[in-house]
């Protein structure tokens, strides 16, 4: 049952002939099979599934349900549960229980989901590879010795390896789209406020979002739908009113225009991805889409803009482990100055130290406007690229990343060629928008993403395009040979 | 090297982030390539250009003058390291 | 040589609102340790704040009731410190674009003068939580209850010359406050919290000299002991040849000095940028519009009403307009009656205050109505009762009785202004002392305070005196 996409196995579960508690069984099994190799769970709750399948059945049985009841998902580890640790892949909140839950949570548990567990990461979301968890790192369960993308690593790698059905994970620059490339399957990056942010341990505030990670754009439209909506509790939610994605499903492309910045295909970029996003193109193009070359002048500057503001939001996020209330505390502190820096000297790991120091240094006195300041500066000359480019197209398309999933490894100890892995994603975070990443083949046996995005709002669009796209292909239908 | 072992321990203890006395060297190493990433930022004319701190040009939404929360003293401190009598506990802060 | 001291004031004016600036805990004072500390306020990983829209409401008020410009897109900036009661290790505040931008206040100074005291900006952040260091052996507890609770941190120009001058400002902009709702201005509980800017300068200079701060003056008191300290300090060091160092001080009312804060003054790099969580917050016309229609009648419009339309001598006035609960009481005391409003002043400043300061009993517990009081003034201005005896019916409404015409009644209180009363008493009176007549009528007159007195007397206090006194002159000419 796990060769099924959501959808299907929502169907199977509306007309009885599954049932949640199926469902359940079979992921657990299934992770108990595979998982020890792949390390995509941080923490498998079979307990509370079980009580929550029963749950849903009897829901199922009477009626009640809604399209997603019953369905078991993973949550990546930086939503807040109350029934489970919630770690961020961090010593600091090691064995940290949260004492309320992410409106995410419960948004999803309202609509009925099941959670079978909390997915590994980069520790506070700050990664690429999903190596730099205190947890250990995690495979990609298409070559077991390859990253899976980070930082919402585990999350890819679980859907990837139908360990659930799909499951949540949070972007600041590209960590559900990454890894949903390196993984070859489907994720979006909503805009920025259409998921509360609330109960998501925060990075980089100003960029993070929430999305699902799932097998198909239909998949993502059904738990998109149940992720979104104002939250009182987050004052960038938005108000406005959340569309039907699965409504606009299979809208027809005929006339939809594809802008193709030139930028996305010079620097960087392998050849073999390259081929297979044209090839996706090509296949876009033959449904009725015109394609149009567009420049995006400032996409070089993305990446340099993004390790400004990102660590500088984070420098002040994560001044609030500091062994005090919560999280890990070291042993014996002398005064209060060696109870601050040794816990959290302790609790975070080089990649979080990093960051929380370039980007304390980058607000500091006598190098804010230097730095921050010119760094926002940029980010509205990137947003303002696509303001002017929405205004000819459609959506955008390019690769989402400039190469498939490398060896682990190979880039732990080169900060700074980790980063460039973010080379085509950062730029929605800055802007806002939405952007969705969807298998469009492989290289040497390893998926490659085809990124699209919108204009703000405009995730319904992109739902549409890629729903469209697979129904022409089946990328997205590939199970790794191990896990199959 | 933009960066040296003193300013990331300046730096350091700005953040309160407790450093390894080894690991000073590379990580100037490490903050300084990062500095060197962002370095082109400077060659950008920004002049007039407004910074932009939040993606959305939504306003703020604000909520009413309500008290909603009760005391949940218990449940919130439970992950809390050092208590006595309802107080978080730290090391004695001389004023 | 001649000093001149230079002082501008920062006052942290926690606002009146019932929930918290980002959270919707309580704010009310005293309850058990960080039971009032939520998720939000303890700052819990994964928390959002939310913004309190009284708070802005409130900062909005305080611009319209000083002149100054609202902000129409303000920013919430984080100010990043370490310290065990700020729980997100940041303080939500406003940096560079506060709500309340440049303001000014008109000053009555003690000696009559009017001065204008600029304001350079007000804006909106949340209070930090409580460290207590004698509770626990070798511990410092922390209690995040007062973790953001909202403060208005209101701060002044330079254009303070003397401690006395800083006290009336202070004093101003406590009243103020508390005019408009804004505060409850108790500085016990911390509401109403000053620190002083202080600097000297040679006379006629137009320089700013070094200026030191002194920190947490609560109580108007401390604020003029301090700052007359911090003079005399910073001009021996002046005059010795030494130099003020810019520093953080506190005054210690035990010993009535000021000191050093840190032993090693450490440069504090607060780091501020724009919080990621709060867009800016943007002000239009129409909510400030709907603020202003709230708004009550500023103290100087008052004043200024009272002195013209009302008649009050401006002392008077003054004094009935240093809150506005006195000064509304004072309007419902002549509302709906015909004496002249000077008569209410009389009693409200006169009567009534004097036994509210020997009780030590603030207005609103004033056993006295407002209502009640204006009866008793028309029973006076009707002559039903005289001056005297209006006090004779006070004291028994002080005591907690309710009608002022059935206490006339019951104890017979009304004042006798029959002729031919006063006149048989009068009679009775002199057939009783006929050397004093006598005297009196050759010429010794100041005897006529005796015969008043008499039959005052004879009437247990009851006559009309201005009736009395009439009759009298007559009847004694013979």
């Amino acid at each position: 049952m796990h060769d099924m996409t959501m959808a299907q196995q929502a169907a199977l579960l509306a007309s009885g002939e599954l049932t949640s508690a199926d469902l359940v069984e079979h992921y657990l099994a299934r992770i108990e099979q595979h998982d020890a190799r792949l390390n995509a769970y941080l923490a498998v709750d079979a307990e509370g599934a079980r009580l929550a399948a029963a749950e849903a059945d009897k829901r199922l049985q009477r009626g009640e349900a809604g399209p997603l009841t019953g369905i078991p998902i993973a949550h990546k580890d930086i939503f807040c549960t109350t029934d489970m640790a919630t770690t961020c892949g961090s010593r600091m909140l090691e064995n940290y229980v949260s004492p309320y839950a992410a409106t995410v949570v419960d948004k999803l548990q309202a609509a009925g989901m099941v959670t079978l567990g909390k997915a590994n990461m980069d520790e506070f979301a700050m990664g690429s590879s999903n190596e730099n968890s205190y947890f250990g790192a995690v495979a990609n369960p298409w070559q077991e010795n390859r990253v899976p993308g980070g930082s919402s690593g585990g999350s890819a790698a679980i859907v990837a390896a139908r360990l659930a059905s799909a499951a949540t994970g949070t972007d600041t620059g590209g960590s559900i789209r990454q890894p949903a490339a390196f993984c070859g399957i489907t994720g979006i990056k909503p805009t920025y406020g259409r998921v509360s942010r609330y109960g998501m341990v925060a990075f980089a505030s100003s960029l993070d979002q929430g999305g699902p990670l799932a097998q198909t754009a239909e998949d993502c439209a059904l738990m998109l739908q149940a992720m979104a909506g104002h939250d009182v509790r987050d004052s960038t939610s938005s108000v406005l009113k959340v569309p039907d994605f699965s409504e606009s499903l299979n809208e027809n492309l005929a006339g939809l225009r594809i802008g193709i910045p030139d930028e996305y295909f010079a620097q960087g970029l392998d050849s073999d991805v390259g081929d297979c996003v044209n090839e996706a193109l090509s296949v876009l193009e033959s449904a009725g889409a015109i394609l149009k070359r567009i420049s995006l002048p400032n996409q070089n500057l993305c990446i340099p803009a993004y390790y400004i503001i990102a660590p500088a939001e984070a420098s002040s996020n994560l001044s609030r482990f500091d062994g005090v209330r919560f999280g890990h505390r070291c042993e014996n502190p002398q005064d209060i100055d060696d109870l601050y820096t040794r816990s959290r000297g302790e609790g975070f790991g080089p990649e979080v130290k990093r960051r929380i120091l370039i980007g304390a240094y980058a607000l500091s006195a006598g190098y804010y406007d230097a730095y921050y300041k010119k760094a926002q500066q940029v980010r509205q000359l990137v947003s303002d690229d696509f303001t002017s480019a929405f205004a000819e197209v459609d959506v955008i398309a390019g690769p989402t990343t400039p190469t498939t999933a490398f060896e682990r490894g190979a880039k732990s100890d080169d900060p700074v060629a980790m980063y460039l892995n973010d080379l085509f994603t950062v730029s929605a975070n800055l802007s806002g928008l939405p952007a969705i990443s969807a298998p469009c083949g492989f290289a040497d046996g390893l998926p490659v993403g085809l990124q699209l995005s919108a204009s703000v709002n405009q995730e319904a669009r992109l739902l549409n395009v890629v729903h469209r796209y697979q129904g022409l292909t089946d990328w997205h239908r590939r199970m790794p040979d191990a896990v199959a | 090297m933009l960066l040296t072992p003193d300013d990331i321990k300046q730096i350091a203890h700005l953040a309160r982030l407790g450093i390894e006395e080894a690991a000073l060297d590379h990580l100037a190493a490490d903050l300084s390539t990062m500095l060197d990433l962002v370095e082109q930022l400077q060659a950008v004319d920004t002049e007039g250009v407004e910074p932009m701190a939040h993606p959305a040009n939504a306003s703020l939404l604000m909520r009413d003058d309500i008290v909603t929360e009760s005391d949940q003293r218990d449940v919130l401190q439970a992950p809390a390291p050092a208590l006595q009598d309802g107080y978080f506990l730290v090391p004695r802060v001389i004023e | 040589m001649t000093w001149e001291t230079v002082i501008g004031l920062e006052i942290h004016a926690q606002l009146a609102t019932r929930s918290k600036i980002f959270s919707a805990s309580s704010t009310a004072f005293g309850a058990e340790p960080n039971t009032q500390a939520s998720a939000v306020d303890l700052g819990l990983p994964g928390v959002l704040p939310v913004v309190n829209r009284d708070v802005v409401r409130m900062a909005v008020r305080f611009a319209l009731a000083t002149d100054a410009s609202i902000t129409r897109r303000s920013v919430f900036a984080r100010k990043n410190y370490f310290y065990p009661d700020l729980p997100k290790g940041y303080q939500i505040s406003q940096m560079a674009f506060p709500i309340v931008g440049p303001g000014r206040i008109s000053l009555t100074l003690p000696d009559g003068e009017e001065k204008i005291i600029g304001l350079t900006r007000a804006h909106l952040e949340e209070d930090a939580g409580k460290s207590v260091h004698d509770l626990f052996d070798g511990y410092t507890g922390i209690d995040l209850n007062r973790a953001g609770t909202p403060l208005l941190e209101i701060v002044s120009e330079p254009d303070m010359r003397s401690a006395a001058e800083a006290v009336a400002y202070a004093r101003y902009m406590h009243s103020l406050v508390r005019y408009i709702d804004i505060c409850d201005g108790n500085m016990q509980e911390g509401s109403f919290r000053c620190d002083a800017n202080v600097s000297i300068r040679q006379s006629g200079s137009n320089t700013l000299g070094t200026r030191t701060e002194i920190k947490n003056l609560n109580s108007f008191r401390f604020l003029e002991r301090a700052i007359e300290f911090e003079i005399e300090r910073q001009i021996d060091i002046v005059e010795s040849g030494a130099t003020v160092v810019q520093e953080t001080r506190l005054y210690d009312a035990d010993r009535d000095e000021t000191r050093s804060m840190r032993s090693k003054e450490e440069a504090n790099d607060y780091r501020y940028f724009p919080d990621p969580d709060l867009p800016p917050l943007v002000i239009d016309d129409d909510f400030i519009d709907a603020v202003r229609s709230t708004m009550p009648e500023l103290p100087a419009a008052r004043r200024a009403r009272f002195v013209e339309q009302l008649a009050l001598p401006p002392a008077d006035a003054q004094a009935l307009c240093a809150d506005r609960q006195t000064a509304d009481y004072f309007e419902a005391v002549f509302e709906n009656h015909s004496f002249a409003p000077r008569l209410a002043a009389n009693w409200v400043l006169g009567e009534l205050f004097a036994r509210m300061n020997k009780e030590n009993i603030p207005l609103a517990a004033s056993p006295v109505s407002s209502a009640q009081l204006g009866r008793l003034i028309e029973r006076v201005d009707d002559g039903t009762l005289s001056g005297k005896l209006g006090k004779q019916v006070f004291d028994a409404l002080w005591s907690g009785e309710q009608d002022v015409d059935a206490i006339i009644d019951s104890r017979g209180l009304k004042q006798i202004s029959d002729t031919g009363a006063i006149d048989t008493m009068i009679d009775a009176v002199m057939a009783d002392n006929p050397t004093q007549v006598a005297e009196y009528r050759a010429g010794k007159e100041k005897l006529l305070s005796f015969f008043v007195g008499a039959v005052m007397k004879a009437s247990r206090g009851k006559a009309n005196p201005a009736q009395l006194n009439q009759l009298l002159r007559e009847r004694l000419k013979g």
